[in-house]
């Protein structure tokens, strides 16, 4: 008899347990609207997804109006980097003053090895390179993911001298 | 006919062993892990685990990389624990070189690791019940764990590999609005924290897939070298927070979760209260949350000097160990890592022969393997 009630009680016990979470699954139903957490993509993306400023997505080196760089072709960053996505490579050119110099020539980026940690964007003494948080990064070749990232015809900023800080 | 065959009759059947191949590609052994298992009918006799199938050799690869460079690959032994793994690392490497990081920067790194902790815990529930046959629990863990991804996101630009903590304090400095976007997520999951009571915790039939269900006995725990909730799960005191701490979680107020339960529900529920422990050790630190440098300022090349380092941590699975060899050069002449998921593998078989075959997937979940961290 003892174990006939224990049974019942039992079965009772799950079919509470069961209820509770269906309860749940209820109060979800109901009130999707509110906690919708699905984002639309790739409709509406520009006004839907946000993201986040730091977000890595692939190494950048800017330009200014005058389509200059900072990058000054020492190849710390090449030497930081742990799965050479990075080649610096660099030309000799003389100076109006006859001075001979050594400047960027190409900016090799290898996306398709890239692992965006960080590294390159941390030893680079002249803060030349950044991360931008793009996302839409796939082509249909791996081949396509080499950049050259200095855009043709552009030069390394010239440093302000003491003079022109002052004034 | 003489060689006509007999029908045996049911008194004289031969039955025989059979033997079974789960993975290297199922979904239950959550990554590419290979399990031989031999079976009598439903109940398995003998588990044979097979490894290498995601042996990316990272050891030797650190050898030829200098010491900072080869963090990075820490993250990718377990990826649900990465700020751990790195954080290892890092204090190795702090250790031998003798610096001492900032207390904005400790700070930093224990609400990381707790934060690590409470995404792989909330993952660990979701895939835990969706093992043993509930789907609802995994969209919602996966929820959570998003809402810290998104901390992670906006404050170290990665989500799951992220190559943070650095010998020396921190890669980049939080975000102003850490503090307040910290404090705002830990509001929330506290409020969903009753939602995995109502749906699984109190669930009559998760109860019964796992009371009573994988016993490892606190002799075979302490034996098979298990760690983490694990062997916490069977009594066993083993929490490196505890007994070795790192970076100021000796000035933190928490408890050390163990549970003599030795079962599958022990496991679970030494999981539950471990992200509730997360949750306070978080709290503590953000109502006071130092200002200062993030980062200690070392050389660009880090040469250890001749010796050998040990640093061990806790990461959400249990014990990892970060042994370097160094030779004054760049580059460590060895590096050895000692994985909670390699060891905690070995409780695989003692919990499962003798039970049925269905038992070996909620065994496999609460032991909470990660299979890269296996390989390495
Ligand atoms: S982010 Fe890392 S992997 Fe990518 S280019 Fe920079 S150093 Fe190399
Ligand atoms: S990007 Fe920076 S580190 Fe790399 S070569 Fe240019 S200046 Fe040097």
């Amino acid at each position: 008899m003892k174990s006939l009630f224990n049974y019942i009680k039992e079965v009772v016990y799950a079919f509470v347990s069961l209820a509770k979470g269906l309860l749940l699954t209820l109060r979800y139903f109901v009130t999707i609207r509110k906690v919708n957490i699905t984002e639309e993509y790739p409709n509406n993306r520009t006004t839907t997804i946000s993201v986040k400023e730091r977000f890595y997505g692939e190494v950048v080196l800017p330009h200014d109006e005058n389509n200059e760089h900072k990058c000054t072709a020492c190849t710390l960053c090449q030497i930081a980097c742990p799965n050479n996505s990075i080649q610096i490579i660099s030309k000799q050119i003389e100076t109006e003053d006859g001075k001979k110099k050594r400047v960027l020539d190409k900016w090799v980026y290898h996306l398709d090895s890239c692992t965006f940690c960080y590294q390159c964007i941390d030893a680079c003494p002249q803060d030349a390179i950044e991360m931008k948080n793009s996302f839409e990064l796939s082509v249909y070749d791996r081949t396509k993911l080499i950049y050259q990232l200095n855009r043709p015809g552009s030069k390394l900023k010239e440093k302000p001298t003491v003079k022109e800080q002052q004034s | 006919m003489e060689n006509q065959p007999t029908t045996p009759s049911p008194t004289e059947l031969r039955t025989e062993e059979f033997v079974v191949n789960i993975g290297p590609q199922h979904p239950a052994t959550h990554g590419v892990l290979r399990i031989e298992a031999t079976l009598d009918g439903e109940t398995v006799k003998d588990i044979l685990p097979h490894l290498g199938y995601i042996h990316r050799g990272i050891e030797k690869m650190t050898e030829s990389m200098p010491y900072k460079q080869s963090i990075y690959l820490t993250s990718r032994m377990d990826y649900l624990s990465a700020h751990i793994n790195n954080h290892a690392c890092s204090l190795a490497i702090e250790n031998a070189l003798g610096i001492e990081v900032s207390a904005r920067a400790k700070a930093i790194r224990i609400i990381m690791d707790e934060l690590q902790r409470l995404t792989s815990h909330e993952l660990w529930w979701g895939s835990c019940a969706m093992d043993i046959g509930a789907v609802t629990p995994f969209f919602l863990g996966f929820r959570d764990r998003e809402r810290i991804l998104e901390i992670f996101e906006a404050n170290t630009g990665n989500r799951l590999t992220m190559n943070y903590i650095i010998p020396g304090g921190v890669m980049r400095d939080v975000l102003p609005s850490f503090v307040t976007d910290v404090k705002e997520l830990l509001k929330k999951i506290k409020g969903y924290r009753h939602e995995y009571d109502q749906l699984i915790t109190g669930n009559f039939i998760f109860q019964h897939r796992t009371q009573g269900v994988g016993y490892l006995s606190k002799e075979q725990a302490i034996s098979l070298a298990c760690s983490g909730p694990v062997a916490r799960a069977s009594g066993v005191s083993c929490d490196v927070r505890k007994h070795y701490p790192y970076d100021g979680y000796e000035k933190l107020d928490f408890n050390e979760v163990i549970d003599y339960g030795c079962d599958n529900w022990a496991r679970y529920l030494v999981h539950m209260e471990e992200m509730n422990q997360s949750i306070h050790i978080i709290e503590q630190l953000l109502d006071n949350f130092p200002t200062g440098e993030y980062r200690t300022k070392i050389k660009g090349i880090i040469k250890l000097p001749e010796g050998e380092y040990y640093q061990r941590v806790e990461t959400a699975r249990g014990e990892l160990g970060v042994y370097i060899v160094a030779d004054g050069s760049n580059k460590p002449y060895r590096m050895k890592f000692r994985t909670p998921s390699f060891s905690n593998l070995g409780a695989v078989k003692p919990t499962t022969v003798g039970l049925k075959i269905a038992d070996l997937m909620a065994n496999m979940s609460t032991i909470d393997l990660v299979v890269p961290d296996i390989d390495r």
